[in-house]
């Protein structure tokens, strides 16, 4: 274990799991800028990796009827609509006349696509007990389907919600980054269906320059809401292998704000339930010595 | 406008956004705001029906303040050409153009033509049975015949003269200010001008604006003078057959290009050549209804393409001694459109139908009208992927809850013929931009499922082998047939189909390089002449996949777009009248004077050694009668139509009138409606009373219709799929939170919508998206629905298409989907019996007969027009 | 009650996966406490002479042990791969831990209990007579982690009610793990043997009291998934019952056996409430996005502070 393999940033994380001659780290970028909420990604992946389709509920949340990421929907696009009051800005609306184009102005509809981020510190693999979860040559995270026994730990593991156990099947399930893919030198099959190029795979190292440009050409533009999640090496969990564009706060997409992986405070948990074992096992001598 | 791109067309909008990162401000005019919208710069919510007056308002503000590409507009369009001096404008008339007959609800366009254009041929298309056949759709792609387009038309260059169209353009437009904008589209004044700033801005000799509609324009009672007041202002922009210029069409379904193309429809023959009348007694008669004596253009050559044709079908048997058996085509007499035809089946005079990837009974205007019309029929051939609702019909439809459709004695015989899917056959796709893509097949086809190809092969082989030896007259046509396309394991081949489309040199069985190829006399066959090219020099050339980025901007060499393989119609126009770019940033093609040919990154829409200062001699027509500066290569006169004197059966000019059903009095005239729509006026397709009829406001809302990315069309390819039905699990209704409040509806709870028509339930989506519009001085609400559902399949849903009538343009014969009025009401609706009541209530109360609707002429002192309505038969 | 606290969020969905987990993982979570402390007092009485609660430490660490297993295959989504947990040891998986702990402390208590029933005539039963404290020392060494690692075993997830508690649960936890052994041995040892059993009881009652406390005190937001609904029910169940069980251990368990059975009863209700309050508050926590954003906006608000970056603060609307 080196200096950072349970938190902070790490810049190998495919060596830290043991692979000495491994390709580069591979991994997603995507600015929700340019999302078209069509879903082909939804459907790509679904097809290619033969994700059932979930149930037929009608969600009334926008466009979305998926509504979150799961062992059904590796991938999920969330829509956001929001008014200019949400947007923080004044309303204009002149009395009585709500309704026209005017007050409209500032409504505005946010798309993302979400995924698993492929986590350089992955709450669900650490806590994975059978080792079914583990982390590839691309430094993505894969649950082995074979070896997966559904102790379910991980669903608790992941600080953003993403990994699931599926009903009637009973193991846990989520994006594999199109490990069979990645294999074959194939990009995965959300990114290949997207057709704006919402969803960019790569490198990640370039991917983290390309979307550090993308987001000052922005500002640039006067986007000043545009924001990257994920792409820091310094955050809750080393820096995520699929990090995004966003054009709000990331709670508005239904995104942990300031996510950490649990296991940055495994030592301080083991000190304190050792503490809490010690006085167990005293408090049963003291019991025996007071010998009443 | 009119179009939601990012939706219906995602894989396209993938160009926009790249336009769009590359700084050009992207706008969409559209009701509602969709995912299109949230990527635009701008979105302008405007009333459904109304884009006429909103275009008609930036040509006002063009031309007033004098905005137009002058030089471009000048040379190019017709804009300098006088109209005769009978002609009377909509300004004079109250809404209506010269020429306008009560009786027959049609035009007689005499008084539209140039000036100096001869009287010959006036009056043709006045007749009733003109506005029957659609013709001005069968002029297609070839555009109207000018007799005397080829002469020199009397013409004011300065476009000072009161009768030039120039100066009628701007008094017809005069009215369209940014007020009546405001008025009648309720878009504010200064998002309004916002548009015609940034489209003038972006417009000119160094910019350039494309223009991108679809069926939020077509579905329209006005739909085809819709796309002509588009082309008006990208025509004196300057923004046609330049680069990044254009009014783009995005089109349905894969190939509905290629359907218009080697048509499905009734008034068409391959190539846009018209489907002959009985008037069409022998060969030349119908070749010279199609080109005038005296016009410019390729349309002259208009003999080789029809017995090219001729020659492709009958082969040996067409001779010029039996005039390429030109007896053997069918004639139309009248409208034999989709929706008359289902009429006729209502009527019990059609006895058999073919339906091969349609589903009419979810997708067609007026589903009940549809359901019944095929519920009265003998039998009934369904080809297609699953087992769709106009399958099922006589089993599952709402007519069997409301007891008017019993299973046990539906007539109709229905035979099922699973389709093999586009993965699992081979053939072409025509696209959007004209453009063919050869398709592979990827999988084979499962069990009795088996290509269109194969079951139209086979059909005719079978036909033939069971007439064989008969002597009846009627039977030589089928028996004549050239049959003979090659047959791999029962499979007849795609490539052999496509190289005869291409068309071949009969005498040295060589596939020809081009329609100019082709001849008339025989020696060459072609089973679409606008295709000749695509299989060139023995290749497949739809079937090129040179990647993009190993070729230039144009990408010439992926796929073959017809004519020719251009990527860019009318593209002499990229240069000015003397051959150089307009500017080096829009360079596409120009004259390159020491090699004497055009030359440029796509191929030259033009002939390729003609030089721009080309003055044709005298008395020719045709081709040579084409000037070196007239791009509009196929127009009869060269030039691109600002006004246009023929072809169009609702007149020469886009003039806005309200939808047929409408909550509000047109502003701008007396005329209410389009005078010429087609309402086919009986009790079995009534409409909503619309001003200045009473009682309109039983149906106060304006509805509209369209699609989701997740669906498509009818559904039967949508909702059968789990990983689609899911997306889109349920019918919907998106309505605005203050329509919600005023009609206590509530987010996803139920809520229906009632027409005349039918009663149709949906789910509630109260959202921002659907804003309520400042019209008039009042509110007007406008509700939305998806059309893809219907009574079979993984999710089902009450189907929107019941709730319309069927009312059509006159031109296209399109039905008006995208604009009616309804009522909207909180809960479930009625169900079995009930629910007849209830309609019968609504029409009660809003005086409904078979009449309401049909009055179609409003205009002029007092004016209530005949009614429209069928005659009892 | 604190000010209903305002926050962004998609359609007010969960950020978060609700737990995979159902009630036999809380039941786990007990029976395995029990056992833990069964076999300490098991030892203990083993060591100073007390057949009665030896027998009954040694029996209840087997049955409860059994009964944790049973219960812990049965949350497995596919329970025939229970084995596989044994194919690797992962430091940072608590569940690994847990797993190789009761490994190690598995053959112990079964050994020892084993020589309880298996009859002195039988040479196995002889042989294991012979075993049973080296065994039943064996497994005392691993006992405490056995009560304390399910702390962690929660903690270390993204569950709010459950991470931010991770320096008191181990104590609430072993804690109640006392309680409930020491109850355990009210009801089955007559009082005159029952001494330890009582001590451990109220001191484990009493940890788990105030550490419980101690941990609402510092909590956040957090708190209220642990106050409020059925988790607070729960919670409020089990100090009332925990709470009386170790009056009752103290004051009258020594002189009554009615009043010591009853105690007892208490005590190992309460602690089993107390795991299923602590269950059902993380649960709660993930079902309710505000646990998850409010805290972690107020931790970036703390972290601009610190870093001394001057701004709007995070814009707070529904
Ligand atoms: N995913 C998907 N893609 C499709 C299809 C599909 O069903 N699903 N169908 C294919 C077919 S067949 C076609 S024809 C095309 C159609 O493509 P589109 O025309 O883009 O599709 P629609 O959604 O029918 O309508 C477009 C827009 O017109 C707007 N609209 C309605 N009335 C008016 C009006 O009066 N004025 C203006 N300016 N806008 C109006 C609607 O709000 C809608 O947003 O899409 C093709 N692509
Ligand atoms: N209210 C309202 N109505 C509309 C519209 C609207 O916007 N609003 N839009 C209109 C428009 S633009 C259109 S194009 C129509 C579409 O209406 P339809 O054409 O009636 O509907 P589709 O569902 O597209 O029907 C196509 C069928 O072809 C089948 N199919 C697919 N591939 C093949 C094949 O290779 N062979 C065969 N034999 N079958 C195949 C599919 O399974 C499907 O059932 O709807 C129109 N109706
Ligand atoms: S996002 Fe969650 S599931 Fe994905 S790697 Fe990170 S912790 Fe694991
Ligand atoms: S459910 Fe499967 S993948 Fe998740 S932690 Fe348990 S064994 Fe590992
Ligand atoms: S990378 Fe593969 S598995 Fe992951 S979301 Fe995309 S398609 Fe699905
Ligand atoms: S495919 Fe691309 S554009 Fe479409 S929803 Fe997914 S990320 Fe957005
Ligand atoms: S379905 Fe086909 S035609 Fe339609 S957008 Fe996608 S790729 Fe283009
Ligand atoms: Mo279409």
């Amino acid at each position: 274990m080196t200096e950072h393999s349970l938190y902070g940033p790490l810049d190998d994380v495919a060596g830290e799991a043991g692979y000495d001659d491994h390709p580069p780290r591979m991994g997603f970028f995507t600015d929700t800028s340019v999302c078209i909420g069509c879903k082909a990604c939804e459907v790509a992946c679904k097809e290619w990796n033969g994700v059932p389709a979930d149930d037929f509920d009608l969600l009334g949340m926008s466009f979305d009827n998926t509504g979150h990421l799961g062992a059904n929907a590796w991938r999920h696009v969330a829509f956001v609509e929001q008014r200019a009051q949400d947007l923080g800005m004044p309303s204009f609306d002149r009395p009585g006349d709500g309704s026209g184009p005017e007050s409209r102005t500032d409504f505005r509809w946010l798309m993302s696509s979400d995924v698993c981020k492929h986590c350089t510190h992955a709450g669900c693999l650490d806590v994975c007990p059978t080792g079914a979860l583990f982390r590839t040559e691309f430094g993505t995270v894969v649950v082995q389907q074979d070896i997966c026994n559904g102790c379910g730990y991980c669903v608790s593991g992941c600080p953003y919600g993403v990994i699931e156990r599926r009903e009637g099947d009973g193991r846990a399930q989520k994006c594999t980054l199109c490990y069979d893919r990645l294999r074959a030198g194939e990009e995965p099959a959300c990114a290949k269906a997207c057709p704006t190029d919402s969803i960019q795979f790569g490198e990640v190292d370039e991917l983290r320059d390309r979307a550090a440009a993308r987001v000052a050409a922005l500002h640039e533009r006067g986007e000043v809401g545009a924001r990257l999640y994920g792409a820091d090496p310094d955050d809750g969990v080393g820096g995520t292998g699929a990090f995004f564009l966003l054009m709000d706060e990331p709670e508005v997409y239904g995104l942990p704000p300031d996510p950490v992986v649990p296991t940055r405070d495994l030592p301080a948990m083991w000190k304190r339930a050792g503490l809490a074992a010690v006085a167990f096992a005293a408090a049963a001598a003291v019991a025996f010595a007071g010998g009443r | 406008m009119g179009s939601n791109m990012a939706e219906a067309h995602p894989v396209g909008f993938q160009w926009v956004m790249e336009a769009k990162e590359r700084g050009a401000p992207v706008f969409h005019i559209d009701p509602r705001f969709t995912r299109t919208s949230a990527h635009a710069d701008l979105h302008v919510p405007l009333r459904a029906g109304t884009d006429i007056a909103f275009l008609g308002g930036v040509v006002n503000h063009i031309l007033s303040n004098e905005l137009d590409f002058r030089e471009y507009v000048v040379a190019y369009t017709n804009a300098s050409f006088l109209l005769r001096e009978d002609y009377r404008d909509t300004e004079d008339l109250d809404g209506l153009f010269s020429g306008y007959d009560p009786e027959t609800g049609a035009y007689d366009p005499a008084s539209w033509q140039y000036e100096s254009v001869e009287e010959k041929h006036a009056g043709r298309d006045a007749d009733s049975a003109a506005k029957e056949q659609s013709s001005s759709y069968q002029h297609g792609s070839g555009g109207p015949r000018v007799e005397g387009g080829s002469d020199r038309i009397a013409a004011d260059p300065t476009l000072r003269h009161p009768r030039c169209v120039y100066q009628v353009l701007k008094r017809h437009f005069s009215r369209y200010t940014p007020e009546m904008v405001a008025r009648v589209c309720g878009v504010s004044e200064e998002v309004f001008r916002a548009v015609c700033d940034a489209w003038t801005a972006n417009s000119g000799r160094e910019h350039t604006a494309a223009l991108v509609y679809s069926v939020g324009w077509t579905q329209h009672t006005t739909g085809s003078q819709c796309i002509r007041a588009g082309a008006i202002v990208q025509l004196l922009l300057g923004n046609i057959g330049r680069p990044g210029g254009g009014v783009f069409a995005l089109r349905g379904h894969a190939s509905i290009q290629g359907s218009t193309d080697i048509p499905t429809l009734f008034n068409l023959l391959p190539g846009y050549l018209p489907m002959p009348t009985p008037e069409h007694t022998d060969l030349s008669s119908y070749v010279d209804s199609i080109r005038a004596d005296h016009q410019k253009g390729f349309w002259r050559a208009a003999d080789t393409y029809a017995v090219s044709l001729l020659k492709e079908f009958w082969g040996d048997r067409a001779t010029a001694d039996n005039d390429y058996c030109f007896d053997y085509l069918p004639r139309i007499t009248g409208d034999h459109g989709t929706y008359r035809t289902v009429m006729d089946m209502v009527d019990g005079k059609v006895f058999g139908y073919f339906l091969l990837g349609q589903n009419p009974a979810v997708g067609s205007a007026h589903g009940r009208l549809q359901r019944l019309g095929m519920a009265n029929l003998d039998w009934l051939v369904v080809r297609d992927l699953t087992m769709i609702e106009s399958a099922t019909f006589w089993r599952d439809s709402p007519e069997v809850e409301t007891g008017e459709i019993a299973p046990e004695r539906c007539r109709t015989e229905v035979f099922f013929f699973p389709a093999a899917s586009h993965v699992e056959k081979e053939g072409t796709f025509t696209q959007t931009q004209r453009m063919l893509q050869w398709r592979e097949k990827a999988v084979e086809p499962r069990d009795d499922q088996r290509s269109e190809l194969w079951f139209f092969y086979h059909l005719g082989r079978r036909l033939r082998e069971r007439l064989a030896g008969s002597t009846d007259e009627r039977d030589r046509p089928l028996l004549d047939l050239w049959w003979d396309y090659a047959v791999v394991d029962d499979e007849p081949q795609a490539a052999d189909v496509l190289r005869r489309v291409n068309g071949v040199d009969l005498t040295a069985d060589r596939a020809v390089g081009g329609y100019t190829e082709l001849k008339a006399d025989g020696t060459t066959a072609a089973g679409c002449w606008i295709y000749s090219g695509v299989y060139a020099d023995e290749v497949n050339q739809a079937a090129r996949r040179k990647p993009g980025r190993e070729q230039n901007l144009y990408a010439t060499e992926w796929g073959w777009a017809w004519p020719m393989n251009r990527r860019v119609l009318y593209n002499r126009a990229s240069a000015d009248p003397e051959g150089r770019p307009w500017s080096e940033r829009k360079a596409l093609v120009w004259w390159d004077a020491e090699h004497g040919r055009w030359v440029g990154h796509d191929v030259p829409d033009f002939e390729r050694d003609k030089p721009p200062d080309y003055v044709p001699e005298e008395g020719s027509v045709g081709v040579e009668a084409l000037r070196g500066d007239d791009p509009f290569i196929m127009q009869a006169d060269g030039k691109g139509w600002l006004f246009a004197p023929s072809g169009l059966q609702d007149g020469p000019l886009p003039t806005h009138y309200e939808p047929h059903e409408s909550p509000v009095r047109n502003p701008l005239y007396g005329q209410q409606g389009n005078p010429t729509r087609k309402v086919y006026g009986r009790p079995d397709n009534p409409s909503n009373p619309a001003p200045p009829e009473p009682h309109g406001e039983v149906f106060p809302f304006v509805l509209t219709t369209s699609r989701l990315t997740e669906h498509h069309t009818a559904g039967g390819m949508s909702r059968t799929l789990p990983h689609l039905a899911e997306l889109q699990p349920e019918l919907f209704v998106e309505v605005s939170p203050r329509l919600a409040r005023e009609r206590g509806l509530e987010h996803l709870g139920w809520a229906h919508l009632v027409t005349s028509r039918a009663v149709v339930e949906a789910r509630v989506v109260v959202t921002d998206r659907i804003p309520p519009l400042r019209v008039e001085d009042r509110v007007v609400h406008q509700v939305w629905l998806p059309y893809h559902w219907g009574t079979t399949g993984l999710v089902r849903g009450d189907s929107a298409n019941d709730l319309f009538g069927v009312v059509v343009d006159p031109n296209v014969f399109i039905q008006e989907t995208k604009v009616a009025t309804c009522d909207v009401r909180p809960g479930r609706r009625p169900r079995g019996p009930a629910l007849l009541d209830f309609l019968a209530g609504y029409r009660r109360r809003a005086g409904i007969t078979a009449d309401t609707g049909t009055h179609v002429l409003t205009a002029g002192p007092g004016a209530e027009g005949p009614a429209h309505t069928e005659e009892e038969s | 009650m604190p000010e209903e606290a305002r926050f962004r969020s998609y359609y007010g969905q969960p950020v978060l996966q609700e737990p995979a987990w159902e009630w036999p993982v809380p039941a786990y979570l007990f029976a395995g406490g029990v056992s833990a402390g069964s076999t300490l007092l098991a030892v203990g009485a083993d060591l100073t002479g007390r057949p009665a609660l030896r027998r009954a430490g040694r029996l209840g660490a087997l049955v409860s042990l059994g009964a944790g297993t049973v219960f812990l295959v049965a949350d497995l989504g596919r329970p025939e791969r229970f084995l596989h947990m044994l194919r690797v040891a992962k430091p940072t998986s608590p569940m690994s831990v847990g797993t190789w702990f009761l490994v190690a402390y598995g053959p112990g208590v079964g050994v020892a209990a084993a020589a309880e029933v298996l009859p002195a005539r039988w040479r196995l039963g002889r042989l294991l007579r012979w075993l049973a404290r080296p065994a039943g020392l064996s497994s005392a060494v691993v006992a405490p982690g056995v009560a304390a690692y399910t702390a962690v075993l929660l903690s270390q997830t993204a569950v709010p009610a459950w991470h931010e508690a991770h320096p008191e649960l181990p104590f609430v936890f072993t804690g109640s793990a006392a309680a409930a052994s020491g109850g355990l041995g009210m009801v089955c040892v007559p009082t005159p043997e029952a001494g330890p059993a009582r001590a451990f009881a109220v001191l484990g009652g009493v940890a788990e009291l105030v550490s419980a406390r101690v941990l609402d005190a510092r909590l956040g937001l957090v708190r209220e998934a642990y106050g409020t609904g059925r988790a607070g029910r729960l919670r409020h169940w089990a100090e009332l019952l925990t709470a009386g069980g170790v009056l009752g251990a103290a004051l009258g368990a020594r002189r009554s056996r009615a009043v010591a059975v009853l105690s007892g009863a208490a005590l190992l209700a309460g602690s089993a409430l107390q795991r299923f309050a602590v269950f059902e508050a993380g649960v709660a926590s993930t079902r309710d996005p505000k646990y998850v954003v409010v805290p972690q906006r107020e931790r970036i608000a703390r972290s601009r502070d610190e870093a001394g970056v001057v701004g709007q603060p995070p814009r707070q609307a529904e």
